[in-house]
């Protein structure tokens, strides 16, 4: 039995869906990354799990009993999980009163109380902090104690909304590093929203990416990243190559894709001929040469180079093959290659590094 | 002007003197007026919190009514109150009227509406997501009221003080309900209007500096609780 099951959870405000069918299972000490754009419905549906809003149609099971059916099954219900906002609002007290605030309002003992509250004072390293008021702390600060005092309840699901939004790198890492080791110590399922779907890969062990109220796809972090199953999942979990075609032909599971102007891309794929599809090939799978190298690889287009972004370590390189090609290389890379606009060279991909939809 | 002088300076002495009378009345004043203020409070905060975190029909009417009745005529709250308790009214059996008792019933009625009104605006006042965070951390309704009415707190208190400056400045009620009846239910107010028709300025004005200090009391600790 799934701790959490929704079915057909739909969400309306002022006749506008927020949120349609979502049937969503969460097993116990399973961490969920829900991804998708601001404004996908991630926040609703995290509040509609943590009961804090009815909706307008569907149920939500918690550990296979009806949650919504009364207020009181519902209080009962939510003080088995915590949810900690995205915005970090902290109570006008101090940061130990405010870690103890869940403690207190569900009875717990005093000396216990005490002894939890300093565990996770620690964990957060803020024990020398503890009797300061909590509004004079800074954003990243704040977020720690947020869900410090969501896990020091110790509850059966943790719900995260977006937890580094509006933090600076080094607090995210903070952030990140906390969450992990809160699974790692306490193995608390979490339910998280991000819209950094890098995040949802690190933090996560499954993902279900959320667009336009709708769970379009769920599974693995690897499986969701590498077959996206729509262009909208793919177009969000940065596959940037998506180009659009038709199968002429194919033999054992190995198909070529017409992509016009005499273009080919060999991919596997189970597609028969006649299929229209879209071959999906990420950037960092992209191999870049300045003359035609003898490989197994089975795609291989000249192009000449007409933009060029760094992104830290990489270099993002976009390449005119008569269609447009995204490439991902270390920087490192273009400077041995001498990369730059205007530059011919050959673009290489394997055929199982491409993923093959049907389009509608 | 050498009459108001003297009567002022005799004002200052009668103060500075401790005059019993003086003291007298300045205490009842001040304890009717706390009294109704607390008891006032007692009731109306929680019941503002139950307005402002329960959601029914009518409720934004009701507010606005609440907000209307700030500036009741206390005199209209008076003659209410004197209908309910005098010998003929429906609750003159209790024998309150012309008592202490019945005036600080009176000036309770008289702020209900100034304390409900703005315990509801503190409490609108504090960050929707704050009810939220209590909410998804577990408390219960009345754990949630309780933590929203700390983070109002200075508000809150700005409120039981306005309203007891309302209380103890007004006149009108208690001439009707307590009938200023010397030694027993003659406050600051209903002294200075008597006094003053009397021709008794000094006693009249050392109440009145008197009124003006705690109006002015009341004032500077308003102002460090709004600067919070």
């Amino acid at each position: 039995m799934p701790l959490i099951e929704t079915i057909d959870l739909c969400q309306k405000y002022d006749e506008q869906d927020i949120l349609k069918n979502i049937n969503l299972q969460v097993e116990r000490g399973e961490v969920l990354a829900l991804i998708g754009p601001t404004g996908a419905g991630k926040t609703t549906l995290l509040r509609l799990i943590d009961l804090l809003e009815m909706p307008t149609s569907g149920k939500i099971y918690f550990h296979g009993r009806d949650a919504t059916k009364s207020s009181k099954v519902r209080f009962q219900m939510r003080r088995r999980m915590t949810f900690v906002l995205q915005k970090p609002v902290v109570f006008n007290a101090t940061i130990y009163d405010n870690i103890a605030c869940g403690l207190k309002w569900r009875g717990v003992e005093k000396s216990s109380l005490r002894q939890k509250v300093n565990t996770i004072l620690e964990m957060i390293d803020l024990s020398a902090y503890q009797k300061r008021n909590a509004r004079t702390l800074s954003g990243g600060e704040a977020q720690r104690v947020a869900i410090a005092r969501a896990v020091v309840t110790e509850p059966e699901v943790l719900l995260l909304d977006e937890p580094t939004a509006n933090l600076d790198p080094l607090s995210v890492a903070k952030i990140e590093e906390l969450i992990t080791s809160i699974i790692r110590q306490y193995g608390t399922t979490i339910i998280m929203a991000t819209h950094d779907m890098s995040q949802g890969q690190r933090l996560a062990s499954r993902i279900g990416v959320l667009i336009n109220g709708e769970i379009l796809q769920a599974g693995e972090a690897r499986e969701v990243f590498a077959s996206p199953r729509s262009r909208e999942v793919a177009e969000f979990v940065g596959v940037d190559n998506i180009i659009d075609g038709t199968v002429v032909s194919g033999e054992e599971g190995m198909v070529a894709v017409d992509i016009g102007g005499n273009k080919m891309i060999e991919a596997v794929s189970p597609y028969p001929v006649g299929e229209k599809v879209s071959a999906c090939v990420r950037p960092e799978n992209i191999t870049l040469t300045l003359s035609k190298a003898a490989t197994s690889a089975r795609n291989s287009f000249r192009g000449q180079i007409t933009g060029m972004v760094s992104l830290g370590p990489l270099s993002r390189i976009e390449i005119d093959c008569g269609f447009r090609l995204v490439a991902l290389v270390t920087k490192r890379s273009a400077e041995e290659l001498a990369l730059k606009k205007g530059k011919q060279v050959y673009a290489t991909f394997k055929a199982t590094a491409v993923h093959v939809l049907r389009r509608n | 002007m050498t009459e108001l002088w003297e009567g002022l300076v005799t004002a200052v002495k009668l103060i500075i003197s401790l005059d019993p009378e003086v003291m007298q009345i300045a205490g009842r004043s001040l304890a009717i007026s706390l009294t109704a203020s607390l008891l006032a409070s007692l009731a109306c905060i929680p019941l503002a919190s139950l307005i402002h975190f329960r959601s029914f029909p009518g409720k934004r009417v009701l507010v606005n009514i609440i907000q209307t009745l700030f500036s009741v005529p206390t005199v209209v709250v008076g003659l209410f109150v004197f209908v309910l308790f005098s010998s003929a009214g429906p609750l003159g059996g209790l024998s309150l009227i012309f008592t202490p008792t019945v005036m600080v019933i009176g000036q309770a009625i008289l702020i209900t509406p100034i304390l409900l009104g703005l315990t509801i605006s503190a409490l609108s006042g504090v960050d929707r997501a704050l009810v939220d965070t209590a909410r998804a951390l577990g408390a219960s309704g009345g754990q949630t009221a309780i933590i929203i009415l700390r983070e109002a707190r200075y508000a809150v208190l700005a409120a039981v003080i306005m309203a007891f400056g309302r209380a103890i400045s007004e006149v009108g009620l208690a001439i009707m309900v307590g009938g200023n009846i010397r030694g027993f239910t003659r406050v600051i107010t209903t002294a200075i209007a008597l006094e003053t028709s009397k021709g008794e300025l000094e006693l009249a004005l050392a109440l009145g500096i008197i009124l003006l200090a705690i109006a002015l009391i009341v004032n500077f600790a308003l102002n460090r609780i709004q600067q919070r």
